[in-house]
C-alpha cells in the first residue's frame, strides 16, 4: 500500500506498448508480464541467434544469455530473470547478472517491499539459498520450502543436513536428516521430515511442520517439538500482531481436523479437512478452508462455519485490510465463484483469481475468465473483456481501480474510476 | 491353465530387510494395540460388510494371476484373505511378528490390488481393499518392503518417488525442450504459466530414467497446438507409491501439492503421463483421503487425452504402424475407469493391424508389476515374474512383437515377463506410437 501511493493515479489510459509486434523483432516471444504499477510489459524473448533477453516495454536488455526463464517483477517494480550463461545460472534484476554463478538457481521470492530478492541455489551438488546475491555460508544436502521474513532481513529453509544412501529406510525414519536452516544456520534437532514453515512477523521465530519417524506429526519452533503429536499436520502460521510467538496449525487427531495453537486445540470444531488458515491482519480473527463433511468445502471463521458450502473446491482465503470481510474463491458443480463473507456473487466464471480488497474493505474485484476472454469484476460487477488482463489494484483512497489489460495486441495501463464498474 | 511358475526356478527364501527388521522390532503388545487402532478407528462399514458378506465360494480364485500361475489355494484372493485379514480379525489382533511379516510379504508381493477379482466375487467384494487395509496395518507396524519404502521416503522428502531434486526436475525439462526444439523450433516447455488451459503431471521415473517421454509429450503438446505447462516446484509427480504401502498421510500430503500446484497455476485440467496407479491416486484413493469427493480440478490420463485431440483433429495421423500390434488393457484405467474403447479407437486409428489379447479390456490380466509390486524391488523380481506364467502364455497366444501399454508398472512388469520367457516382444507406449505415425505440420518444423 505504501508503494502504491507514489504510483500515477491520475493518468486515465496510457499505451504502454504493443507486444503483438514484438514478434517482428525477434524469433520466439513468450508470454507476457506486467510490473505491480502497470507502467512496465515485459517478456522473455528469442534472438534469431538462439540467446535469450527480457523485453521491456518493447526495448530488450542489453545482456544476451544462452537460457533464461521464470520472469518476475518483484513489488518494486524490478524486473528479475533467471539466466544461465556458460553452464552458470544466476539471477538478473532489471538486465544485471548476480556477480555470483551457480551450477543453478530457482524460485525467486521478494519480500514485502521488493529490497530483499532471494533465490535457491546448487553448487557442487549442495544446496541453500542466495539473498541479495550472497549466498549462505553453510550448504544441505538438499533444500525444501523456504520463507522470508516481510522486512527481508531473514530467511529460513527446510534443509536436509543429513546424506542419505540409497534405501536407507531406517536411517531415513529413525534417525532423520530434515531439519531447519534460519539464514544457513541449521537447527541441532534432526526430523525424518521438514515441509511448510513460517516465520514470526518481528523474524524472532520460526515454525516448521515435522515429522518424527513415520507416525508421529507435530510443528517444531526455534528448533523445540511441541509435546502433542498428530496423526498429520500441516503447515503452521504465526499470529501477527502480538508479542508472544503464537504458531497455528491445523492437527489431525482421529481421523478429524482442528486448528492448534502452540500444540492446544483453539476450535471445538472438528472438520474432514481444515487447511490454509489466516489470521486477519489484526490478528484478531482465525479462518481457514474446511470440509465440515467429505465432498462440501466453505469457510470457517473462529470455529464458525460459513452457511454455504461447496463442492468442489475452496482456495486463495482472503481477509480485508481491516478484517471484518473475508473472500475466498469457490468451485461448484464445474463452475468458478467468488465468495464474499459467505454469499457467492451471482456471476460463475471459467476461472477467478484471487479477491482484492479495497482499503476500506466495502469493495471486492478480481480478474475473471469466461469463454476464453478476460475481465475484471468488482463487487460481481464486469469491467469490458480483453485478450488478457491482470488482477486490480486499488488506489489508496479506495476510489480508483489500477486495470492493466491487452487488447488488440496492445498493453494498456488505465485508471478506473469505481464507479464505471 | 499355465506352466506351474515353480518348474521355472526352485523356490528360496527371499530376504527382505525392511520385513526382517521391521518385524524384529514388534511386540505382541503393539501388534494387537495398532491392529485394535485399526479396525475400530479406521476400517470403515465395508469392511465388515465384506467379511460377513463372503461365502468362502473360491471364485476369486480363477480371476488371480497368481492362481492362474501357480495354480495352489493360497495364491487365490480368498486364500490372501484367510491368510491375512480373516487371522486378524477372528484373533482380534493377537498375533505374531512372523505372521505380520507373512501378512506383509502377502499383501505387498503376492497381490496387485489389481481388482480383477472383485468381478469375479458374486457379491463385488473388493478384495483389494481388504488387502489394502493389510497394507495399511504392516505400515503402522513398520513392516514393509524395504524398496517400496524408500519409494514412500522419497515421496516424503520430495513429493516425486524417485528422490528427484527440485533443481534436477527443472534441468531435465529444459535440456528436453532444448533436444526437441532441433525438431520443432517453436517448442517451449513451459514453466509455471499460469492461467494454462492444461497443467501436464508425469511420475517420477520420466525424468529419472525416461525423458524422451516428456520430449514426446512437448512434441505432441506443440503439434497440436495446446496451451499447457508443467509445475517447475513440487507437485509435477502425480504418482503416490505411498498410497500402496498404507501410508495414507503421506499419500496425501503428495496430493495435495499434485493438486494445488495445478489449483495455483489457474489450469483448466491436469493432463496426466501413461501411468495407471497414479490415475488410482489422484483419481481415486489420494483425493478422497483429503476430503475431495472428486479431483477438484479434472485430471484425465493421456490416453483420454490423445483419444480427444484424435476425435477433435487437434491432432492428425499421417501414417499406421504397419507391425501387427496388441494392447495391455491397464487395470487402474480399464477397470478403474473405464478407458478401454477409448484405447481401441487410438490403436485402430494408428496401427493397421490390430490383435486383441484375450482376455482383454475389463477382464485383462494383470502385469503382476502394478499396485507397488514392482516397486519391492530386486528381491521380489523373480517371484513376480513367476508369478504371472499366466501373462507370458496371454501376450505368446497374439503372435505379434509388439504390445503398447499406457502404463509405466505395465512396462515394466511385461518387459520382465517378455525377457523371461523369452517372447520376442517389445512394449510401447501410445506416445511412442503417436511420435511413429502422427502428422507435424510442415509449419512447425525446423
Amino acid at each position: 500500500m505504501s508503494e502504491s501511493k507514489k504510483w500515477d493515479w491520475d493518468t486515465s489510459e496510457e499505451l504502454i506498448a504493443t507486444p503483438s509486434e514484438w514478434k517482428t523483432k525477434f524469433a520466439r516471444v513468450q508470454e507476457p508480464y506486467v510490473g505491480p504499477d502497470g507502467k512496465k510489459v515485459a517478456a522473455i524473448v528469442r534472438n534469431e541467434d538462439g540467446t535469450y533477453t527480457a523485453c521491456v516495454n518493447g526495448e530488450a536488455w542489453e545482456n544476451t544469455y544462452d537460457n533464461m526463464w521464470n520472469l518476475k517483477f518483484g513489488p518494486d517494480g524490478r524486473l528479475t530473470a533467471i539466466v544461465s550463461e556458460a553452464g552458470e545460472w544466476t539471477l538478473a534484476v532489471d538486465g544485471v547478472p548476480w556477480e555470483n554463478k551457480f551450477a543453478y538457481v530457482w524460485d525467486t521470492k521478494f519480500n514485502e517491499d521488493g529490497q530483499t530478492i532471494a533465490v535457491k541455489i546448487q553448487q557442487d551438488t549442495r544446496y541453500g539459498v542466495a539473498v541479495n546475491d550472497q549466498p549462505w555460508e553453510n550448504s544441505f544436502e538438499h533444500i525444501g520450502k523456504y520463507v522470508m521474513t516481510p522486512d527481508g532481513q531473514h530467511v529460513a529453509a527446510a534443509v536436509q543436513a543429513v546424506p542419505l544412501r540409497e534405501a536407507e529406510v531406517f536411517k531415513f525414519k529413525d534417525e532423520g536428516t530434515w531439519t531447519v536452516a534460519v539464514d544457513g544456520n541449521a537447527w541441532e534437532k534432526i526430523f525424518t521430515n521438514v515441509w511448510g514453515l513460517d516465520c514470526s512477523p518481528d523474524g524472532k521465530h520460526v515454525a516448521a511442520e515435522v515429522r518424527m519417524g513415520l507416525y508421529d506429526y507435530t510443528i517444531a519452533m526455534d528448533g523445540e517439538m511441541w509435546p502433542e503429536k498428530f496423526n498429520c499436520v500441516w503447515e503452521p502460521v504465526f499470529r501477527p500482531k502480538t508479542s508472544e510467538a503464537l504458531a497455528t496449525a491445523p492437527v489431525r487427531a482421529a481421523g478429524k481436523w482442528t486448528l492448534a495453537v502452540n500444540g492446544k486445540p483453539v476450535w471445538d470444531s472438528k472438520f474432514v479437512q481444515c487447511w490454509h488458515q489466516t489470521y486477519s491482519p489484526d490478528g484478531r480473527k482465525l479462518a481457514a478452508i474446511v470440509a465440515p463433511s467429505f465432498g462440501q468445502w466453505t469457510v470457517a471463521i473462529d470455529g464458525k462455519l460459513w452457511a454455504t458450502t461447496f463442492n468442489e473446491l475452496v482456495q486463495d482465503l482472503t481477509f480485508s485490510p481491516d478484517g471484518k470481510r473475508l473472500a475466498a474463491i469457490a468451485k461448484d458443480d464445474g463452475h468458478w465463484k467468488m465468495v464474499v463473507d459467505g454469499t457467492p456473487w451471482p456471476a460463475m466464471y471459467d476461472m477467478v483469481w484471487p479477491p482484492v480488497f479495497s482499503p476500506d474493505g466495502s469493495k471486492v474485484a478480481s480478474k475473471v475468465e469466461k469463454g476464453g476472454k478476460y475481465t475484471i469484476a468488482l463487487n460481481g460487477k464486469p469491467w469490458r473483456e480483453c485478450e488478457a488482463i491482470w488482477n486490480p489494484v486499488f488506489s489508496p483512497d479506495g476510489k480508483k481501480v489500477l486495470v492493466r489489460s491487452i487488447e488488440d495486441g496492445k498493453y494498456y495501463r488505465r485508471i478506473v474510476p469505481v464507479s464505471e464498474f | 491353465m499355465a506352466v506351474p511358475a515353480t518348474k521355472l526356478k526352485e523356490k528360496k527364501e527371499i530376504i527382505d530387510v525392511g520385513l526382517e527388521e521391521g518385524a524384529a522390532r514388534l511386540t505382541y503388545e503393539k501388534i494387537e494395540q495398532v491392529i485394535n487402532r485399526v479396525i475400530t478407528g479406521e476400517m470403515a462399514a465395508r469392511m465388515k460388510v465384506y467379511v460377513d458378506t463372503c461365502i468362502h465360494c473360491g471364485m476369486c480364485s480363477t480371476a488371480c494371476h497368481y492362481y492362474l500361475s501357480h495354480g495352489t489355494p493360497e495364491w487365490a484372493p480368498v486364500g490372501k484373505v484367510k491368510q491375512t485379514m480373516w487371522e486378524i480379525l477372528e484373533k482380534k489382533g493377537k498375533v505374531s511378528p512372523e505372521f505380520i511379516k507373512r501378512a506383509s510379504i502377502i499383501a505387498s508381493t503376492e497381490c496387485n490390488v489389481c481388482r480383477r477379482c472383485s468381478m469375479y466375487c458374486p457379491y463385488g467384494i473388493d478384495i483389494a481393499y481388504i488387502m489394502a487395509t493389510v497394507r495399511r496395518i504392516c505400515h503402522l507396524l513398520g513392516v514393509t518392503p524395504q524398496y517400496i519404502q524408500d519409494t514412500a521416503h522419497s515421496h516424503s522428502a520430495t513429493m516425486n518417488q524417485m528422490w528427484v531434486k527440485e533443481d534436477e526436475w527443472i534441468d531435465t525439462l529444459q535440456w528436453q525442450e532444448g533436444e526437441a526444439q532441433a525438431e520443432l523450433p517453436s517448442l517451449r516447455i513451459a514453466l509455471d504459466k499460469e492461467g494454462a488451459d492444461i497443467m501436464y503431471s508425469v511420475i517420477g521415473p520420466e525424468p529419472k530414467f525416461r525423458a524422451q517421454l516428456i520430449y514426446q509429450a512437448a512434441i505432441l503438446m506443440t503439434a497440436a497446438g495446446v496451451d499447457w505447462t508443467m509445475p517447475a516446484g513440487p507437485g509435477w509427480d502425480n504418482s503416490d507409491m505411498a498410497m500402496f504401502t498404507g501410508d495414507f498421510e503421506i499419500m496425501g500430503r503428495v496430493k495435495r501439492t499434485h493438486f494445488e500446484a495445478a489449483a495455483n497455476l489457474r489450469v483448466k485440467k491436469i493432463v496426466m503421463g501413461e501411468c495407471g496407479h497414479a490415475f488410482r491416486s489422484v483419481y481415486d484413493v489420494g483425493n478422497r483421503w483429503l476430503g475431495w469427493k472428486m479431483p477438484p480440478i479434472p485430471v484425465i490420463h493421456a490416453t483420454q487425452f490423445y483419444y480427444e485431440l484424435l476425435k477433435e483433429g487437434k491432432i492428425k495421423i499421417a501414417r499406421k504402424l504397419k507391425e501387427p500390434v496388441t494392447l495391455h488393457d491397464p487395470c487402474n484405467i480399464v477397470r478403474g475407469r473405464g478407458l478401454h474403447e477409448m484405447m481401441r479407437y487410438l490403436v485402430n486409428a494408428t496401427c493397421e493391424n490390430f490383435v486383441e489379447m484375450y482376455p482383454n479390456r475389463e477382464q485383462n490380466h494383470c502385469c503382476c508389476a502394478g499396485g507397488g509390486v514392482i516397486n519391492c524391488g530386486p528381491p521380489w523380481k523373480t517371484k513376480r515374474v513367476e508369478s504371472n506364467s499366466i501373462k507370458a502364455e496371454q501376450l505368446a497366444a497374439t503372435g505379434v512383437h509388439i504390445c503398447i501399454a499406457p502404463c509405466h508398472n505395465c512396462h515394466g512388469g511385461l518387459d520382465d515377463i517378455i525377457n523371461t520367457y523369452k517372447l520376442n516382444m517389445h512394449t510401447m507406449f501410445f506416445i511412442d506410437v503417436l511420435m511413429k505415425t502422427m502428422e507435424i505440420p510442415d509449419s512447425l518444423k525446423a
